[in-house]
């Protein structure tokens, strides 16, 4: 099994969630994050004094699949994403031991 | 039995008292606003103190010593024992056509709010304690003389710049310069934030500063009008130039930090609504509709030109009391000489009116003798308490928040760590919850 994260822009959530859901999808994590990449933070201007604010506000969704389907959901997330524009996030993908199913302890594939 | 009595007059009065009495905790919300999510109580608290203790000082001895009656006609100081209490001002005066209890009380509200208006300027970083003994004592020993200056009319034993024919109707000078510089002596003498002005110390809610910005121009026609003392011709002019005035201060400061900054903000447009109230306060019975927005105008460019100066001087002033208060009051008192006309109640002519400059070299004498004896004072007051109690919090009760510290409270409940999101009861058993 694989975990796939992907840092998103936070309007493009209802995009990627219709996407993995067309993918058979029907779990996945979403939580707020901030960070920065190439794109950096943005300036803001209080009462003339600048302040530089590094931290951008970001989207993390992750889901756990089987091997074979990750390449295809990791394409689904990138085209459903993607503006083109710079800050459109990151999707990385790592191998997953377990998984357990807490209602009913099944464990692997079975219990995505 | 006759009785002078105006019921229109004591009417508006006790509406007016009550929306002065408002714009103290609009003052806290505009402040609170404005200073970072871990101190934002401490503002609010250093607001409402103010108020409880000038308040009662104002009932004991405050009132005397503004509207007693001065000490050998000096017009320094008014008699301290004269209404101490107000024990004799409770007997109904056939003569007066208000109440003398609700000018009084109409009074009380600008006494609170000056001393109010200085906590601004050392947010974030003071003892909540040390500010309280400062209040008192700028109180006594700064605003009641200055308020005795400016505010006794009386024509034999009032104030001496009343008596010199200096123009300041709601107090540009006694409430606005004499804050403003305060605030300025006070940030000299205890320092600057940590971290300031590397560290960013922006707004944390700029809603609350636009309430606090709504209130304050609400309750600020209770401030003007008010001062009018009855329901009549003058208070109508003086609510429509404290109106008009703020409209073209807003515009000022928008257009200098459009041109300044690249953007229109909302904190700009908040600012530049008190900016102007308090350029037209001393203003709004001597000047035309027009010559109110030549007046807001210039404080909203001024005052925005104005914060600026902080990061060039190197003074930590958090919340800009220096920039608007201190420099709107001057604008607002020595545009006096330039602007003022004999169509507008006060009935003088300023210099643009062909008045001549006399009324100008009164106004500047007024504001730089408030100016002087403020700043002089509060060194002296602020290093008492600086070198003894001391004034600021400890450098780890300043960076954890001085909220939790002097309080223990935070304003939020937001984040998941503070308790209100989905950790909420995290730990509840350890206080004796359910086993």
């Amino acid at each position: 099994m694989k975990l796939i994260t992907a840092i998103i822009k936070p309007f493009k959530l209802e995009d990627v969630k219709v996407a993995l859901e067309g993918r058979g999808i029907h779990g996945m994590t979403v939580s707020e994050a901030s960070g920065f990449g190439r794109q950096r933070g943005h300036t803001e201007v209080y009462r003339g004094a600048e302040y530089t604010v590094d931290l951008v506000p970001k989207v993390r969704v992750e889901v756990v699949v089987e091997d074979d389907a990750a390449t295809g959901v990791v394409d689904a997330i990138v085209a459903a994403a993607q503006t083109g524009k710079i800050g459109d996030g990151k999707v990385w993908v790592v191998p997953v031991e377990e998984v357990v199913r807490v209602r009913t302890a099944e464990r692997g594939p079975d219990a995505l | 039995m006759d009785s002078a009595l105006n019921t229109g007059d004591t009417a508006w009065m006790l509406m007016a008292s009550a929306l002065v009495l408002l714009m103290i905790p609009g003052l806290a919300f505009f402040y609170g606003g404005m200073v970072r999510v871990k101190s934002v109580l401490n503002m609010m608290m250093m607001i409402m103190g103010a108020l409880f203790i000038v308040g009662i000082l104002w009932v004991f001895f405050g009132y005397s010593m503004v509207f007693g009656a001065s000490y050998g006609s000096s017009g320094l100081l008014g008699n301290v024992t004269e209404f101490f209490a107000l024990e004799g001002l409770m007997v109904d005066d056939p003569e007066a056509s208000v109440p003398a209890m609700i000018f009084v009380a109409f009074q009380a509200m600008f006494a609170c709010l000056t001393v109010g208006l200085i906590a601004g300027a050392i947010a974030d970083r003071t003892k909540f304690s040390a500010w309280l003994v400062f209040a008192a004592l700028w109180a006594t020993l700064v605003y009641f003389p200055v308020a005795h200056w400016v505010f006794n009319l009386d024509p034999e034993t009032g104030g001496w710049i009343a008596k010199l024919g200096v123009i300041d109707f709601a107090g540009g000078t006694a409430v606005h310069i004499n804050a403003g510089i305060a605030a300025l002596a006070l940030v000299i003498l205890i320092g600057a934030r940590l971290g300031w002005p590397r560290t960013p110390m922006k707004p944390h809610n700029l809603t609350l500063v636009m309430i606090g910005a709504a209130l304050l121009w609400f309750g600020w026609f209770g401030f003007n009008a008010g001062s009018q003392v009855a329901a009549d011709n003058t208070a109508a002019v003086v609510f429509l130039n404290t109106f008009v005035a703020t409209c073209a201060a807003g515009i000022g400061w928008l257009i200098t930090e459009k041109i300044r900054d690249g953007h229109a903000t909302s904190l700009g447009a908040a600012s530049g609504i008190v900016a102007g109230l308090v350029a037209i306060t001393p203003a709004c019975s001597s000047v035309s509709p027009i010559g109110a927005m030549v007046i807001g105008l210039a404080a909203g460019v001024l005052c925005a030109l104005a914060v600026g100066l902080k990061y060039k001087l190197k003074y930590d002033d958090s919340l800009d009391v220096v920039g608007v208060h201190l420099v709107g009051g001057l604008v607002g008192t020595l545009l006096i000489g330039f602007l003022a006309t004999e169509a507008a109640p006060a009935g003088v002519n300023g210099l643009f009116y062909g008045g001549g400059a006399d009324q100008l070299g009164k106004q500047a004498i007024g504001a730089f003798a408030v100016l002087g004896y403020s700043l002089v004072l509060t060194f002296i007051i602020g290093a008492l308490i600086k070198y003894t109690i001391g004034f600021r919090v400890s450098e780890d009760v300043e960076v954890s928040g001085v909220d939790l510290e002097e309080h223990a409270e935070s304003a939020y409940e937001l984040g998941d760590s503070g308790g209100g999101g989905v950790f909420a009861g995290i730990g509840h058993r350890s206080h004796g919850g359910e086993q």
